[in-house]
Formats: structure tokens, C-alpha cells, sequence
């Protein structure tokens, strides 16, 4: 167990090799379009646009939670499908990445646990910038909207809850990667896993929909996803302006940290499989 | 002291069919036995209880056929794949090139590429900014260096490559094979520069199928087959030992092609480069190649004499015959050819069996497969028996000259031409 500390604190004197990496990820990504960096707002913007008209207008749900009013669901879903991408691409790319990446680690001496680190980090600074636009989002329709939850010293909770979703992903990450180089389904298997995920999430209902709250297996169910707590984590703070779940929110950090353990021990049990595999 | 000590070390790995996958998968998920069921029973042994100590300092060649070990133990001793038995110890700082610019990002700018790459050869950041001007200008790529790696020739990739490794100033250096891309005027400057680190004591593990640079340029070489070492000690006893092997192979491979030669069925397919015709009133039974000593051969280093053995049965008296022969390259460009008319040799009469050698003292041609005529027809070319291209041999030799023939040669050069001889072994 010292072990896994000494390793996982070892991370941090690639520090400089993470940074860089990281930030030729991101230098890459819009490398070669007209907006560039401009995508990564406009992308969830997107997505909001077409959740707004979709769930919003057409399915148009009556809720007290949303004030009936699609406006209030539309930022409600942003709260949301916001940090759900960050997992999920998280995820999925935590999937690929030892493959895409197997010329490092068959060819150069690299330390193939800094991937996965590079992924998630990646991923949570477009996540970071799409927080703004969330917030201005807020903003607008506390001004514009009449009774309408309006910002609340709560807000300062918000980096609490990335780091608890930062450990959980990371730990994903690890588990994901290094199983993923030896068992190719589970690229095909994740895709799926992750929408049955994203609507076992609270993130286009709300917990206190009237479905949930008259069955007591779906609140179990629900309860039980660690999501749940990080979803409501950023739906208490920013939509609500509520303190956060704290009890519910520091077990999953736990989850989290736990999994990260695991995830790291297994990444580490077959790392060195992975220049003859990837 | 030395820099790298490899002890016994063993690398197996591990043979994975789609099946097997399959299987490790769904027993990964019924039983439960999930690391148990990553243990493939299929292994490759690409090293097999390999011991090396190499000296500080000293350049050390590795060479062997493909397959043999020779990239697997640069992997092992890079620390890029572990031993499955036995122990590695490098001291000092490594750098290993194994593959040029591996990690490379395509989109990137090549600047960019420089000090992730660097970094992540072990480099500061300050390192690189100061080495920054030498990387750029040893790779020639100043005018390019802002430009996307993705739109760089592959010479120019290779060339970043090197130049950055190079310029992480090891202790230990790994070369594997990288030379091979380079054009006419980057590999001798990457020479020089190993060169250089020769001179600085630094110690290289050089890995090459590029002999008469593994000669030159290595105090020691080892020489690989099947993931043991079989010889190791002075560079050119080495090589010579590697190289016998080498032709003993061939030698076995083309006396089993020869014995396919069925004279009696030659296939007359069109276009075909193998062909015999003629009415064989004086028939060639056989053809064989022989060293001048008289054993059967069919692998000749230049420098070699070679009899080409014919025996000939005429049914009749026949009064009118020449013996001719020629020899092809592999392109179909005629060497050499001859035949007794031409020597103005005066057939008087020929019945029953006969036999006939062609003897050539220095057959002097470069390396290549060659492919032999060899006939017997009337003084006015009609044939008897014509055999095209049915028997063929090789040459091999280290030297790299091109052309058709080896003409005999000398270099001279006036005082003031400044020349060093070839280095030693040469």
C-alpha cells in the first residue's frame, strides 16, 4: 500500500512532461479549424441549444422544480450534461489512449501512468471552459427571468466537487486504459455503459422528480451511482444555490479515492504487458 | 566498471490468437481468474539467457538476422521491456534510439514537438531553450521548425528525432537501426557525431544490419541468433562467423532450389525466365556449380574462382558443336558470355558421354543473384540443347560497389589531396 502512495505521489515529478503534454492536447485538438479555441464554448453551447428544444419545448416538462418554465430546465440540464462530459470523454478516450499513445511505450522509455493523467486533465480544462459560460448563462436568466434561483455563497463549494470528480474519473481512467490494451471490448462496451450512465444520472431529471420520489428502488438505485452525488453537487451549487450533499458527497469521494487505489493497482499489474499488447 | 550489465537475462513473450483473446476474456469474466487468464500458454522466447557486461566507454555491436534478439535486448536494456529471468543494470543516463521522433505530435509545430520530446527524454525545459539553436540547425530544419510536424518528409522527421536525441548528451546510448532512413548527407553526420561520443567515452550499444559500419565503428560486437548470443569478440572475427552463417544458409537454401531443377519438365510458359530447347542431339545431363576446389557451391564471395561442371551425352558421332555459357544478373543484363566457337576452339568429334568445365579463376561480380546459360549447339547457332537461365548462384561480398563487374582497382592520391585510408579491418 506505501507503494501506491510513492507511486501516485510520483506522478507529481512528471509534472512538467503532464503540463506539456497536456497542453499539446489541447493546442492539437482545434488545430486546423477557423473557431479553434472558440469550440470548446460553442460546443456545449450546442448541445444545450438542442437539449433546450428537445426536452424543453417538444417534451416540455411540467415540474415545480424548473417553475414549469423550460428556460429554468434548459439551465438545469447545463448544470449537468457539463461535467457528464467531462467524464464521459474522459472516459472514452481514457479507452483509446494506450493504443493511440502505444508508440511512447513501445518505443521510448515512458511512464505510461502520466496517459490517463493527461486525458482526465484535459478533458476538466474544456470543462473549465465551458464554466463560464455557464455561469453568464445563470446570470442572464437571474436577471431575465422572474423567480428565477439567483447566485448564493454556495458557488464556492463548485471546486470541491471537481475534485471530487477529478479522483473518480482519474481512477476510471487507470481501470479503463489498462484493461481496455488486453480486453478491445470494453471500447465498445463503455460506449454503451456511458449512455445507460448518463440517464442513470440525475442529469436530465431532477432527484425530486415524482417517478423517483414515489419509488424506492429507483432512489436506491440512483443513490447508489456516485454520479448521482457529483451531479447534485453542481445542481446544489450553481442551479439551486444550495449547500452541496456534503455527507453523500465526501462517501463518494471515498468511492472515489478507492477506486483511484484500484485502478492505479491494476494500471500498475499490467503495465508491463503493454509494449508487447498495445 | 562496467556501464551495462545484462545477467542471464531471459524475454519471453506471449502468443495471443484471436481465439485465445476470446477465451481469456470470457474466462476473465466467469471465473473470476482474471490476471491467472492473462498468462498465454503460446510463448516466443526472444532472448534466452543472455549475458553481456560492456565496459564504460566502449562502443558495443550487436548484429544478427531479423528475429534474432537484437532490438529485444536494446528494449531490455532501455528499461522499455523488463526481463521475464535474470537482471539488467545500466549506469548512467540513457537515451535510446529506437525509434526517431516517436511521439511526435503530428499537428504540432516542430518547435513544439522539440521540447515536449525533449522533456520527455529527460530534459529541463532551460535545457532545451539552450540546446534549442543546435537541434534545429544539426537537423537542417530551421526554415521548417514553425511548420506542423504532419507536412515533414520522413527524412526531415527522422532527422528532428535524431538531432534531439543526440543533443540529451547520454551516458549510455542505444542505436537501433536508426540510420537507415537517412539520406546521403545526414548519415555520416550522425556518424560524426557518435563518433564524437566515442571520443568522449561514452558507451553505445549499436544495433545494425549496416556490417562495415558495425565494423568500423565498434571496439566489440556480439552476434546474435535465435535470442542467444553466439559469438562475441573482435569486431571482424565477429562478423566474418555471422557472415559464414549467413552464407551457409543461402547455401542450403539454394542447393534445395537446385535440386527442384527437373530437367525433364521445364515448363514453357511465356515470359517465363527459365527455358531449354533444342533437339539434344548432344543432350546436357547435368550442370554443376563447384568451387575451385572441386565441392559443390553456390554462394561465391568476388574473390572466388568458380567451375561450372557439364556433362554432356551426344547419341551419335557429331561432328559440329560449340559449348557456350553465359552469365545474367539478376535484371537479365548479360555479364559475361562465351562459348569455345567464339575462342575459335576446333571441334573435331564428340560420342557418348563427355564432360566439359568452365573454369573462372576470380569471378570479380558485385553482389546479386546470377542466373547461367549454358549450351551446346552448331557453329551457325542452331542448338542442340539450350538450358536458359536453369541454374543460378550468388554473390556476396562486403563490399558495396556497384555495377556489373569487380574490375580489379587501385586509388592513388597526390600529397595534397587530403585522404585517410578506409579505417581499420578494411
Amino acid at each position: 500500500m506505501p507503494n501506491i502512495g510513492r507511486n501516485l505521489v510520483g506522478l507529481f515529478k512528471y509534472r512538467v512532461l503532464i503540463q506539456n503534454l497536456v497542453s499539446r492536447e489541447l493546442k492539437a485538438r482545434y488545430r486546423g479549424t477557423v473557431l479553434g479555441f472558440l469550440w470548446s464554448f460553442i460546443n456545449p453551447l450546442l448541445l444545450m441549444v438542442i437539449y433546450t428544444i428537445v426536452f424543453g419545448f417538444i417534451i416540455n416538462p411540467r415540474d415545480p422544480a424548473f417553475d414549469n418554465n423550460p428556460i429554468l430546465y434548459a439551465l438545469f440540464l447545463f448544470c449537468g450534461v457539463l461535467p457528464w462530459t467531462w467524464f464521459s470523454s474522459s472516459s472514452i478516450e481514457s479507452s483509446n489512449i494506450l493504443m493511440i499513445q502505444g508508440n511512447l511505450i513501445k518505443k521510448v522509455l515512458f511512464p505510461a501512468e502520466i496517459l490517463p493523467v493527461v486525458v482526465v486533465t484535459s478533458n476538466f480544462i474544456h470543462f473549465l471552459l465551458g464554466v463560464p459560460i455557464l455561469l453568464a448563462a445563470k446570470a442572464l436568466i437571474a436577471v431575465f427571468v422572474p423567480r428565477a434561483p439567483g447566485f448564493s455563497p454556495y458557488l464556492a463549494f463548485l471546486p470541491l466537487v471537481m475534485l471530487v470528480q477529478f479522483v473518480f474519473s482519474l481512477g476510471f481512467g487507470f481501470l479503463i486504459s489498462s484493461l481496455t490494451v488486453h480486453f478491445r471490448d470494453i471500447r465498445d462496451i463503455l460506449s454503451n455503459l456511458l449512455t445507460f450512465w448518463f440517464f442513470a444520472t440525475p442529469i436530465i431529471y431532477p432527484m425530486t422528480f415524482h417517478t423517483i420520489q414515489e419509488s424506492s428502488f429507483f432512489r436506491a438505485f440512483l443513490n447508489l451511482n456516485p454520479m448521482t452525488h457529483i451531479m447534485q453537487g453542481y445542481q446544489n451549487t450553481v442551479f439551486y444555490g444550495r449547500m452541496i450533499p456534503w455527507k453523500r458527497l465526501g462517501v463518494t469521494f471515498l468511492v472515489g479515492c478507492a477506486l483511484l487505489v484500484v485502478g492505479y493497482l491494476v494500471f500498475d499489474r499490467l503495465r508491463d504487458s503493454f509494449p508487447e499488447e498495445v | 566498471m562496467n556501464a551495462i550489465e545484462v545477467v542471464s537475462v531471459s524475454r519471453v513473450y506471449q502468443k495471443y490468437s484471436a481465439r485465445h483473446r476470446f477465451q481469456t476474456f470470457k474466462s476473465a469474466l466467469l471465473k473470476g481468474d482474471f490476471f491467472k487468464s492473462l498468462r498465454a500458454e503460446e510463448l516466443v522466447t526472444a532472448l534466452d539467457d543472455v549475458t553481456l557486461r560492456i565496459p564504460a566507454g566502449m562502443t558495443f555491436g550487436v548484429i544478427g538476422e531479423n528475429g534474432s534478439g537484437k532490438s529485444t535486448l536494446l528494449k531490455v536494456v532501455a528499461g522499455i521491456a523488463k526481463p521475464s529471468r535474470g537482471a539488467v543494470a545500466v549506469r548512467g543516463k540513457v537515451a535510446a534510439l529506437i525509434e526517431l521522433g516517436a511521439g511526435f505530435h503530428p499537428e504540432i509545430s516542430g518547435r513544439e514537438n522539440v521540447f515536449i520530446n525533449g522533456i520527455m527524454l529527460g530534459l529541463s525545459k532551460r535545457e532545451i531553450s539552450r540546446k534549442f539553436e543546435d537541434i534545429v540547425r544539426f537537423a537542417e530544419l530551421e526554415e521548417f521548425i514553425d511548420a506542423p510536424v504532419k507536412t515533414y518528409s520522413s527524412g526531415m522527421y527522422m532527422r528532428l528525432g535524431f538531432s534531439i536525441a543526440i543533443n540529451v548528451n547520454p551516458d549510455v546510448l542505444l542505436i537501433d537501426e536508426v540510420l537507415a532512413v537517412g539520406d546521403a548527407s545526414f548519415v555520416p553526420k550522425c556518424l560524426d557525431r557518435i563518433d564524437d561520443f566515442r571520443r568522449r567515452k561514452k558507451t553505445i550499444l549499436f544495433v545494425s544490419h549496416d556490417l562495415a559500419t558495425v565494423e568500423k565503428i565498434c571496439d566489440k560486437v556480439a552476434w546474435m541468433k535465435s535470442g542467444r548470443v553466439r559469438a562475441l569478440g573482435e569486431p571482424k572475427r565477429t562478423i566474418d562467423l555471422y557472415l559464414q552463417d549467413v552464407a551457409d544458409k543461402k547455401e542450403a537454401e539454394f542447393s534445395r532450389r537446385r535440386e527442384e531443377v527437373d530437367l525433364e519438365h521445364i515448363p514453357a510458359e511465356e515470359g517465363r525466365r527459365e527455358a531449354r530447347w533444342g533437339k539434344r542431339e548432344v543432350e546436357i545431363r547435368r550442370v554443376a556449380l563447384r568451387s575451385l576446389r572441386g565441392e559443390p557451391k553456390h554462394v561465391f564471395s568476388p574473390e572466388e574462382g568458380m567451375v561450372i561442371d557439364i556433362e554432356v551425352h551426344a547419341r551419335e558421332r557429331v561432328k559440329d558443336f560449340v559449348f557456350g555459357v553465359g552469365i545474367f544478373n539478376s535484371q537479365g543484363v548479360s555479364c559475361y558470355g562465351t562459348n569455345t566457337h567464339l575462342e575459335e576452339f576446333r571441334p573435331r568429334a564428340i560420342e557418348g558421354r563427355g564432360r566439359v568445365a568452365f573454369r573462372i579463376d576470380r569471378l570479380g561480380l558485385v553482389n546479386g543473384t546470377y542466373y547461367l546459360d549454358v549450351a551446346v549447339h552448331r557453329a551457325d547457332g542452331t542448338p542442340y540443347d539450350y538450358h536458359r537461365n536453369l541454374y543460378s548462384f550468388l554473390v556476396s561480398s562486403r563490399h558495396k560497389d556497384v555495377g556489373i563487374s569487380r574490375l580489379p582497382h587501385r586509388w592513388r592520391f597526390s600529397p595534397s589531396v587530403k585522404m585517410l585510408p578506409p579505417r581499420k579491418g578494411r
